[in-house]
């Protein structure tokens, strides 16, 4: 009998029951961790004397989960997936983290990710590619590719992960979990590992709402080390999601979803946006209002370039705490500057020493107000847009990306410069802090697809409902991955 | 030297010392500890980190602003100055920048230079973060992260002063300030206070409300001594007019130099065209904070008065002289001592003289401070009291002060303890006279014939009474008892 394959209520109940106990579970997970980690390579570390506790009231409780590996966790290695903190184990354990300890929740592993969650691929890790149980030639996208990639094969049912693009949203679409991220500042970000402080946010990979706001009641809450948190105390997800949708609406922005804005349109694009067509008739099906809304193309245009700015800029400034000196391998070295650049030099991937560049470029003097600011002010007007849809809608549904997971072999893809809104509107999310979510809605060339669900900040609860009524009105609740190829 | 003028603006760097914790961390803000012993992961840039702004030092920041007179922003920004050094764990430092508006702009300041009183303009004055210490030695440097996030407050001020002199009691003013608003110790030999001095000479005939007849700004980098501010003025002051004098002025680039100590001297470090570019951006991890007016006339009420009216004060209304009211103010604590005595009815010249010459005399043969004594205020009011009632006499009234000191007691106890106590009640006095005169009537005849026999019959009763009996009394009743027979 397995169980890391079922739901975390399901668990519990048998736990409780006695039909299993800590210890089974935490080597039936173990063992799932090797056998994933030898076929798609999802974990940094796998620890194997990962300790039973005592189960209690609380779901989490006896349960193993997966914690992506820029988390600090005290006395365990915690890189970043990256050269540069390769030996480096922390003194102290992440906010999010100590709740998931405080409700007895037993870590199992450290997932890789894209180098300090700077990719969307999940090629970019130290440790190397991370594969996608569905298909082991495509990605898993990033950058929370081990945790998605260990959910989707079954090896505990939730993991941990970051969002500052999209890393949480996109990754669950390939593997057909579910990812989501919460407001900004629910749960509290110290100890997680700076990216781009204003976009970061924690979450979660599961396979099922019901499992994500369960994940998220106990990771959240006010913390004092970070002053962007807040008090949610009064916010009871997993209480409070009870499928009852009615008068809810929505609205999906034609410029993204219409198959007409792609004249190049691939078969999977195609058939992926004729897939939400399906889904948003769901959503009217279940109840719910669905409008089409439009958006002006040049903002939706310029998401992707925002994002880049931004995220650059803040990335270069948080991650100048990278020297090899107090912490991580020491470079060598005449002197002090010789020291870090040499470890920086041969420490960083290609990709992150590029997005350096890009955000030193923009934060100079002379190109600070070109780049920089006038991206503030574009994010501004973004997020204006969106929660001007707010005002008439209750969240916005959108397609995740334009298709199942891409190819490993960026070869075997079909470059479309028209789909790039349609690849990074998730970021938006971002900007605003916005509470936002993906489920799996079905599936292209046997590959699952997702689908997003986004609100207004603060609106958590009505963003999980309509994503858990419209998973209880599909077929794809707590699905494991089917290797297909 | 009457051929130029000199301009010469300031920024004086003052550590926060009286908080309890640093100023966006919580470990403790203290000087004198164990290297590295006031360390939390924030001050050493541990990943994951975030800073958590500290308001009590906000809160002294606002009373140093307001009592500049600077205009306090509606909202609290903070700004990162991003740059590699070794002290400077996080490759950048949190501070503000005028844009976003700092913790004061355009304030004013009137302080005393050689009896005069001068105005001079601040442009702003913001709170930013303290770099760790370093020392070098011949082979290796040391890093002490305790100061590493100590609360700074840097004041800018526009270039108003003409002089070392100038310069130099204005610095002299402002840590009479940042002590009187208990917001510092200012200790220079602590490091608590480092100046950027920056001075430039113009042709004297030239208007000098116009900064386009300023000369070439050159900027002396960290003078961590008010003597080292006046030499290094002097040292620039005469270096540029050689130029000037030998036609070389013109040649000179905007530039950076650093004080040398031992030479008293200014050393080239680098010009304006190789001016690092700080890159600065809003600091993402701290949430904008409005700062509301009724905090700040909560603070307002928090204010001293300072040193210069205090003086003003007791010059007019006390008529002490320029030079006592001086010695008083110099320190908050023997300001306020003296104030208390007034209260307490003490006549202000008295109170004075005590203070400023046995009291202090005192404190400083001893290295203490006012607090550190057991005589308060109101002992000293009773102590001048009895003086003045002719209880004791002044130079009773010393030993008594002393012993005070010694004994831990109040100066009546020590007065009734000594049989100090003057006996001064006239009946007393003739109760033990008549007895005397009566035993040596022989005297009186003396006396008739012309002779001098008081000191006589007031040896007698000062020996009798130990010293005790007034004096004068005693020898007006000596007289109206040989009289009377």
């Amino acid at each position: 009998m397995e169980y890391m394959n079922k739901t975390i209520e399901e668990i519990h109940e048998s736990l409780i029951n006695g039909e299993v106990t800590v210890k089974e579970l935490i080597e039936e997970s173990l063992k799932k961790s090797h056998e994933v980690n030898d076929k798609c390579n999802a974990f940094v570390t796998i620890l194997d004397d990962a300790k039973e506790v005592e189960v209690t009231d609380n779901l989490l409780s006896g349960i193993p989960y997966g914690i992506k590996d820029n988390y600090s966790t005290k006395g365990i290695l915690s890189t970043g997936s990256s050269n540069t903190l390769k030996d480096y184990i922390p003194f102290f354990t992440a906010t999010a983290i100590k709740n998931l300890e405080k409700a007895h929740a037993i870590a199992v592993n450290k997932t890789v990710l894209d180098e300090f969650g700077m990719g969307g691929t999940g090629t970019t890790g130290h440790t190397g590619v991370v594969k996608n149980p569905w298909d082991l030639s495509r990605m898993c996208a990033g950058s929370s590719a081990g945790s998605a990639s260990a959910v989707a094969a079954g090896v505990y049912p939730y993991a941990t992960g970051s969002d500052t693009g999209d890393s949480i949203r996109k990754p669950a679409a390939y593997t057909g979990t579910v990812g989501y991220k919460p407001t900004y500042g629910m749960i509290s970000r110290y100890g997680l590992f700076a990216f781009a402080s204003s976009l970061d946010h924690c979450g979660v990979i599961t396979r099922s709402v019901k499992d994500a706001a369960i994940v998220v009641d106990n990771m959240k809450g006010i913390d004092k080390n970070d002053m962007t948190s807040w008090d949610s105390s009064n916010i009871h997800l997993y209480d409070s999601i009870d499928s009852n949708i009615k008068n809810k609406k929505l609205c999906y922005i034609k410029e993204l979803c219409n198959i007409e804005n792609y004249p190049n349109a691939s078969d999977e694009l195609k058939k992926h946006l004729e897939n939400f067509k399906q889904t948003i008739n769901k959503c009217r099906e279940i109840g719910m209002e669905v409008e089409e809304e439009s958006v002006d193309k040049t903002l939706l245009e310029a998401i992707a370039s925002t994002y880049v700015v931004i995220s650059c800029a803040e990335a270069t400034s948080n991650m100048s705490n990278l020297t090899g000196i107090i912490f991580g391998p020491r470079g060598e070295g005449k002197n002090y500057i010789e020291m870090m650049k040499n470890y920086r030099t041969e420490g960083f991937s290609p990709l992150i020493k590029r997005r350096f560049v890009i955000g030193s470029y923009v934060l100079q003097a002379e190109n600070k107000d070109k780049y920089f600011h006038n991206a503030q002010r574009v994010r501004r007007l973004i997020v204006d847009t969106w929660n001007k849809l707010y005002e008439k809608y209750d969240a916005i549904i959108l397609p995740v990306g334009s298709g199942p997971a891409k190819h490993l072999d960026g070869s075997l893809d079909i470059l479309d410069k028209n789909t790039s809104a349609l690849e990074e509107h998730l970021q938006v999310g971002n900007f605003g802090g916005f509470p936002s979510i993906t489920i799996p809605n079905g599936f292209v060339n046997n590959l699952p697809v997702g689908v997003n669900i986004t609100g207004k900040c603060y609106d958590d609860i009505n963003v999980l409902n309509i994503a858990y009524a419209l998973e209880n009105s599909m077929n794809y609740k707590n699905q494991i991955a089917k290797e297909v190829k | 030297m009457d051929k130029y003028k000199v301009i010469i603006g300031l920024e004086m760097h003052c550590e926060i010392s009286e908080t309890n914790t640093k100023v966006f961390s919580s470990a403790e803000n203290s000087y004198n500890d164990t290297p590295n012993s006031n360390v939390r992961p924030l001050d050493m840039a541990f990943p994951g980190t975030l800073p958590v702004v500290n308001k009590e030092a906000v809160k002294k920041a606002l009373m140093i602003s307001i009592a500049l007179n600077c205009k306090q922003p509606e909202y609290l920004y903070f700004e990162r100055k991003n740059y590699y050094y070794p002290d400077l764990p996080k490759g950048f430092q949190i501070t503000q920048e005028t844009k976003p508006a700092p913790i004061g702009i355009y304030g004013e300041l009137v302080y005393e230079c050689n009896g005069e009183k001068k105005k001079a303009r601040i442009n702003n004055i913001h709170l930013e973060e303290d770099a760790a210490s370093t020392d070098h030695h011949t082979t290796f440097s040391t890093i002490d992260y305790n100061r590493a996030g100590v609360p700074l407050l840097e004041l800018v001020t526009e270039p108003d002063f003409h002089s070392s002199d100038e310069a130099v009691s204005f610095l002299e003013a402002m840590r009479s300030i940042y002590k009187y608003a208990n917001v510092s110790e200012a200790d220079s030999r602590k490091g608590q206070i480092r100046c950027d001095v920056n001075v430039s000479i113009m042709d004297a005939n030239l208007d000098e409300t116009d900064p386009k007849n300023y000369g070439t700004k050159v900027e002396i980098k960290n003078v961590n001594s008010f003597s080292g501010v006046r030499d290094a003025i002097n040292y620039e002051i005469k270096r540029q007019i050689e130029l000037k004098e030998t036609n070389k002025y013109d040649e000179m680039t905007q530039q950076t130099r650093r004080f040398d100590e031992t030479s008293i001297s200014t050393i080239y470090m680098r010009s304006k065209v190789d001016a690092i570019d700080y890159k600065y951006f809003v600091e993402p991890n701290i949430p904008k904070f409005k700062i509301d007016p009724n905090w700040i006339e909560e603070i307002k009420t928090l204010i001293p008065t300072f040193a210069l009216q205090r003086k003003e004060n007791y010059i007019n209304n006390y008529n002490l002289s320029d030079y006592d009211a001086t010695i008083l103010v110099k320190e908050k604590e023997v300001s306020d001592y003296f104030e208390e005595t007034i209260k307490l009815g003490c006549n202000p010249k008295s109170s004075a003289n005590w203070l400023t010459s046995i009291i202090l005399g005192h404190l400083n043969k001893y290295e203490l401070s006012i607090k550190d004594i057991y005589l308060t205020p109101a002992m000293l009011v009773d102590l001048i009291k009895m003086i003045d009632d002719g209880k004791i006499s002044s130079k009773q009234g010393k030993q008594v002060f002393y012993k005070v000191l010694e004994d831990k007691k109040e100066p009546a106890e020590i007065v009734k303890e000594q049989g100090m106590e003057q006996i001064g009640d006239e009946e007393t006095i003739r109760e033990i006279v008549v007895p005397i005169i009566e035993q040596h009537l022989e005297l009186i005849e003396e006396y008739r014939k012309g002779r001098n026999v008081f000191d006589f019959f007031v040896g007698q009763v000062m020996k009798q009474t130990r010293g005790k009996a007034n004096p004068s009394t005693t020898a007006k009743i000596i007289k109206e008892e040989i009289e009377k027979r």
